[in-house]
């Protein structure tokens, strides 16, 4: 397998070189987008691996271009990169398709981790969206409607809590006696649920709580 | 009517307001008192007992109350004593039966359309008093209905009060034609005026709605101008200084994002506002980011307060001994039970060689837990990093 193709899309010129910079050699680089027209059009033309998606962009931000590439049923993989933790923003571009949510002061070594897993089709989960999932799905006042989908199992719990405490997947494996790979399965599945769970607790939960 | 508000203004000439703390109705006869330094239960018994005979002392009771200004008063208004409220009502009473019984004012009755009209209008006019309708009008919807019942309810008694003065005087059947007279005059005045009056009305609120968006532009821009301009120009200053350019940002940028999105929170009241206060201090203090994820939250208690200052003991253990260049707190407030995570992936140190007197560990940390019902446990190895683990049982909910 050759080098991950990522496109960046931001609408800070700055910010997109710097994370060009930052990522160096490790993964591709093969274009840049700055709005929503221009992302939907060179994510058409260049099929990237990866598109690093910034959240807040003129023309709809982040959501709309997961809504326009996703719904023409591309298997582009999103991984979302913000400066936003607002719960609002990180539940919204996880439930429009995004496989994963990193904050941009994230450091090019991790970065670079989460655009390989994005690739390999797992979930990168930060700290805080492990602590909004676990906040959201604990507050359970109305029944779950699909039991499946609606609440986590204890090992998902014990998984995303060692996220929030700041463990990286390899620790978390030899905390649990798991392997990575089970981690990555866990967390996977915990993004499946968040993604298709219809608990509509799950979005007045992150209206209600514009927290960051 | 006693020594009213007029008086030329000036240092011997004390103004008649009303005084808030001591009231019994609006501090209208405490306020006389003062005014001529005679105790107040000589000129409440004076007002009840003129208002008995004829109606005259609400009426001049109404008027002070309307023609004299509040002392500003901060904070909680005292109650009122309401005893002494019943007191002097049951004094009215019996003067009124009094006199009832004995014939002796039997033209006091004719006084109360009056006193009902005054206190109607005196409804309706507080509402002009500008920081008592400030008092109103900042609340929420429900004032707002409030408001408007009091407005009826001041316009019902003047017209009870009217229509009940011209009774008494066996002229309602005179002024039938004068009032269906006036009635279409008004009726006609308010068809031609209304549309002029809407449109008033509409250019009102549309010159309040841009005064507030023009208060809200400045306040954003005295924001931006008091912290992040100033911050800008420190991180010019420092420029040279990596580590201090980074603390200043981080910090500038916490404070901006509490602005933009927090909801105003008390520090002192909550489990996790009082964590997110004490990461944010020691990241200051120590220019190492701390990474603060909280799951849930409840009141503080003094023994969750010691636990977060055993939490802050090991925020700063981390950033200052362990070299690691983050720190991560998860806080997570569950039924029954609080725990707090303080995790650093720096050097770690072997925890049987720590000594006996090393204060940090032992004593802020397992000892202050411990003393407040907790428990601690420090997960560490030189080179693995340091965690250290707090929980605490609370009340169930």
């Amino acid at each position: 397998m050759g080098a991950i193709k990522v496109l960046i899309v931001d609408d800070h010129r700055l910010f997109r070189s710097g994370v060009r910079a930052e990522l160096g050699d490790a993964v591709e680089v093969i274009g840049e987008a700055e709005d929503v027209e221009s992302a939907v059009r060179t994510i058409a033309e260049l099929q990237p691996d990866v598109v690093l998606l910034d959240v807040h962009m003129p023309g709809g931000g982040g959501q709309e271009v997961l809504r326009r590439v996703l719904g023409s049923g591309s298997q582009v993989r999103f991984l979302a990169l913000s400066v936003s933790d607002a719960a609002e923003d990180v539940i919204g571009v996880i439930r429009g398709g995004a496989r994963g949510y990193v904050t941009k002061t994230i450091s090019g070594r991790e970065l670079t981790d989460a655009i390989r897993r994005v690739a390999d089709g797992d979930a990168v989960f930060s700290p805080r969206l492990a602590g909004f999932v676990l906040d959201a799905f604990a507050s359970s006042e109305a029944p779950a409607i699909d039991p499946e989908l609606d609440s986590l199992t204890q090992r998902e719990r014990e998984v995303l809590r060692l996220i929030a405490r700041g463990y990286a997947y390899k620790e978390i494996a030899k905390e649990l006696f798991i392997s990575v790979k089970t981690v990555e399965t866990h967390v996977s599945s915990v993004l499946r649920k968040l993604q298709l769970s219809n608990r509509h607790e799950l979005s007045r939960w992150a209206t209600a709580r514009r927290l960051v | 009517m006693p020594a009213a508000a007029e008086g030329p203004e000036g240092p011997g000439f004390p103004r008649l307001v009303r005084p808030v703390e001591g009231r019994l109705v609006a501090g209208v006869a405490q306020g006389a008192a003062a005014q001529l330094g005679l105790d107040p239960v000589v000129l409440r018994l004076a007002f009840v007992l003129l208002t008995v005979l004829d109606g005259i002392g609400a009426v001049a009771y109404a008027a002070l109350w309307m023609f004299t200004s509040r002392v500003p008063y901060e904070g909680r208004e005292p109650a009122r004593d309401w005893s002494q409220v019943t007191a002097y009502g049951a004094i009215g009473l019996a003067l009124l039966a009094l006199g009832w019984l004995t014939g002796a004012s039997t033209g006091g009755i004719g006084a109360w359309p009056i006193a009902a009209g005054g206190i109607g209008s005196l409804i309706l006019w507080q509402q002009a008093d500008p920081d008592r309708r400030q008092r109103w009008m900042d609340s929420t919807v429900g004032q707002a209905r409030k408001n408007r019942v009091r407005t009826f309810a001041g316009l019902v008694l003047v017209v009870i009060g009217a229509i009940g003065f011209l009774a008494a005087n066996n002229e309602l059947g005179k002024a039938r034609p004068g009032i269906v007279f006036t009635l279409v005059v008004v009726g006609g005045v308010a068809l031609i005026a209304a549309p002029w009056l809407a449109g008033l009305w509409k250019e009102l609120q549309r010159e309040r709605r841009e005064r507030i968006r023009q208060e809200e532009r400045a306040e954003f821009a005295a924001h931006v101008h008091d912290s992040v301009l100033h911050t800008l120009t420190l991180i010019q200053r420092n420029a040279h200084d990596s580590r201090e350019v980074a603390r200043l940002a981080r910090s500038q940028e916490r404070e901006l994002r509490n602005w933009l999105y927090q909801p105003q929170q008390d520090a002192d009241a909550s489990v996790a506002a009082a964590v997110r206060r004490v990461a944010a201090e020691e990241e200051d203090s120590h220019g190492v980011p701390i990474e603060v994820v909280c799951v849930g939250d409840c009141p503080l208690t003094p023994e969750l307060s010691s636990m977060v200052q055993a939490a802050r003991q090991a925020m700063v253990n981390a950033a200052k001994y362990s070299g690691s260049p983050v720190v991560s707190v998860y806080a997570e407030v569950e039924p029954g039970e609080v725990t707090v995570f303080v995790r650093d992936r720096g050097v770690g140190f072997d925890m049987s060689e720590v000594p006996e007197d090393r204060l940090g560990i032992r004593q802020s940390i397992i000892g202050r837990m411990e003393r407040n019902g907790g428990s601690a446990r420090v997960r560490t190895e030189p080179g693995e990093g340091t965690e250290v683990m707090l929980t605490m049982k609370i009340e169930g909910s």
